[in-house]
């Protein structure tokens, strides 16, 4: 290997200003997957993907859902994806940006959905988060709750459980907690 | 030929492998004192990260014949580090690891020379990598390892029968370790497996629910995942965590204790709380002491072929007596990183739907609805709609102006491969080649007429 070396200064010395400039951005092997992963999306219509940094920043994104059935109907919800460079090793962080009166999403947007967590496996993919959260919507559930009220509320009494979400999605208090529209 | 008049140097254990001859050395091994000096003069080493192992590392290294070092590390000395880290002394808790580092190690070993870098690995040109004969890795993130796995895989060029040309591979040695658990490894991009061939090796990381952190924790680390990824967003609405500032730290600590006490949990601890918010496990000296030698020395056998090296990957496990084994993983030939991909030659007219058409009909590819993506530029993406939008322009412009005019470089292209009932989704990497844009050579022969 030394013999390589000691050729390779040479050949260094020599050639100090020749050539281009050397690549400036590193793609990540994170950033490769996720391409793919992106080109394949097979969304269903309600829902929306859209990329605030532009078409060369896949690594942040945001996905708007809007139920077609279920107590969310009509309503608007934002996420934020925020992908890492060791992705798929990593799973995507994903938070809700509108305020919701849910179960499994507590006030500050955290979401627990169990394949964002604990059974977040590198075969998975963005499809399957983004159907993962749709689901949240049309089958809320109160076994892991995140807002605990919310989720005693769903279990106890449904039918107050939808005027509540009603409520909230309208732009109004629910108890304590006011909540912005996004009908 | 071994020379056995040559002067003794003070490393004798070093002459002894360097000056003779022997039956395990590797290919091109030549013995003499010409390969001692060269060692000093030629032979340029990164140590990447100064922490409990890059310490060692250096101190290994430097008297191991290397006399060029360099060590580049983003962090500050801190009291915690000072039981391992032992080129650091009290007073110099808040300076740079690397700069201190490299004095120490300057100040006991004459002939050395370190050059310290204080700052982000990313922070540094591509360029800057590529001055270092090998690169010796001490670090603690697969982030961290996957970014300068890419970089030195970057270097790495294939002849046209997909073989690894010697002269651009950028060898790496790395190693590990976690408690009484280590590994070291041997990485030569192209010939075995990077690091990326091999992610899976990695563990991935503990995450408990969110809702059994907001709802039914069990455990201390329940309790501090609960102050630390729920009460943390709803106290400072806004402001992000920030795991090294310590004010930071000593809330998210108290709250894990009320939440504790709340339901009758014990064992919250400061120091448990900064093992779980920033996943630490505790450091052991010996281990990185053991991991740290076995780097240095496969960093010997690379550069100078008195031995054969690590075949490729040791792992040592002494948390009950000692185990120690060594496994040979092979690289993936389709590595996106490391692998030498697929050879495109192209007429610098072709224009990128063109080119998209072209890997349909490629027999090693066969890919149809291809996304094309160039040094993190995406030239055209089949989907989703807003994307495909956005990318549509390019279609009809030439992929070498796309390219920037380079005339060969790597682009990715996912897409679905193979034909009828074997279809599937995959990514792949391209060689592109244009032909008939060779600037320099051009110049040299108009300057040479």
């Amino acid at each position: 290997m030394i013999k390589l070396f000691k050729v390779k200064e040479k050949q260094r010395e020599q050639a100090e200003n020749a050539n281009g400039k050397p690549p400036v951005k590193k793609q990540s092997a994170g950033e490769l997957r996720l391409h793919k992963d992106i080109s394949e999306l097979n969304l269903p219509k309600t829902c929306n993907i859209s990329f605030p940094n532009g078409k060369d920043d896949l690594m942040n994104f945001e996905v708007t859902i809007r139920p077609d059935e279920g107590y969310y109907l009509g309503g608007m919800f934002l996420f934020s994806f925020q992908i890492s460079p060791i992705y798929p090793h990593e799973a995507p962080k994903v938070k809700c940006k509108t305020k919701i009166y849910h179960p499994n999403i507590d006030l500050e947007g955290n979401v627990c959905l169990n394949i964002l967590r604990e059974d977040w496996k590198p075969v998975l993919n963005i499809n399957t988060i983004i159907y993962g959260l749709y689901h949240l919507f049309t089958e809320p559930n109160h076994e892991d709750p995140l807002n605990h009220d919310a989720a005693a509320v769903l279990r106890d009494n449904p039918k107050l459980f939808e005027s509540n979400v009603r409520r909230a999605m309208a732009g109004g208090y629910v108890g304590q907690t006011f909540f912005t529209r996004c009908i | 030929m071994a020379d056995t008049t040559a002067q003794p140097s003070r490393s004798r254990d070093l002459d002894k492998l360097l000056l003779r001859p022997g039956h395990l050395v590797g290919p091109n091994f030549e013995p003499g004192p010409e390969l001692r000096d060269d060692l000093k003069e030629y032979a340029k080493v990164l140590v990447v990260g100064a922490g409990g192992l890059g310490c060692e590392l250096l101190k290994d290294l430097a008297l191991s014949g290397f006399r060029n070092l360099e060590v580049i590390d983003m962090d500050r000395i801190e009291v915690s580090n000072l039981n391992r880290q032992f080129l650091f002394r009290f007073e110099d808790v808040g300076k740079p690891k690397a700069e201190v580092a490299a004095k120490r190690v300057m100040d006991r070993i004459s002939g050395v020379n370190i050059v310290p870098h204080f700052c982000r690995i990313e922070d540094k040109e591509l360029e800057f990598y590529n001055d270092f004969s090998i690169i010796v890795l001490g670090l603690d993130s697969i982030e961290a390892r996957s970014y300068i796995n890419a970089v030195a895989c970057s270097f790495l060029e294939y002849d046209s029968d997909d073989n690894p040309r010697e002269e651009t591979i950028k060898p790496m040695v790395d190693g590990g370790t976690e408690g009484f658990k280590g590994h070291a490894r041997i990485i030569m991009p192209g010939v075995t497996p990077c690091f990326e061939c091999t992610i899976w090796l990695f563990p991935p990381q503990v995450k408990f629910p969110l809702c059994t952190l907001a709802e039914t924790p069990r455990t201390a680390a329940h309790c501090i995942e609960y102050a630390h990824l729920i009460k943390w967003d709803e106290a400072h609405s806004g402001k992000s965590f920030d795991p090294d500032n310590p004010e930071h730290m000593q809330w998210v600590y108290s709250e894990a204790v009320k939440r504790a006490e709340l339901f009758g949990i014990l064992g919250v601890t400061y120091s448990l709380t900064q093992g779980v918010v920033k996943n630490i496990i505790p450091a052991i000296a010996s281990t990185n002491a053991i991991i740290s030698a076995a780097c240095a020395l496969e960093t010997l056998k690379i550069v100078s072929a008195c031995s054969k090296t690590l075949s490729n990957y040791l792992t040592y496990n002494g948390v009950e007596g000692l185990h120690t084994k060594v496994t040979e993983f092979v690289k993936d030939k389709d590595c996106l990183v490391c692998g030498p991909g697929i050879l495109i030659e192209l007429d610098t007219s072709v224009t990128l739907k063109k080119f998209i058409d072209l890997l349909e009909d490629h027999p090693k590819l066969l890919l149809s609805r291809a996304s094309v993506t160039h040094r993190g530029k995406n030239l055209y993406m089949q989907g989703p709609p807003v994307l495909e939008e956005m990318t549509r322009s390019n279609l009809d412009m030439p992929l070498c102006d796309l390219m920037d005019k380079i005339p060969k470089d790597i682009v990715h292209v996912t897409g679905i491969a193979g034909k009828g009932d074997k279809k599937q989704s995959c990514l792949r990497k391209l060689r592109v080649v244009f032909k008939g844009i060779d600037g320099v050579t051009d110049m040299d022969t108009a300057g040479g007429a």
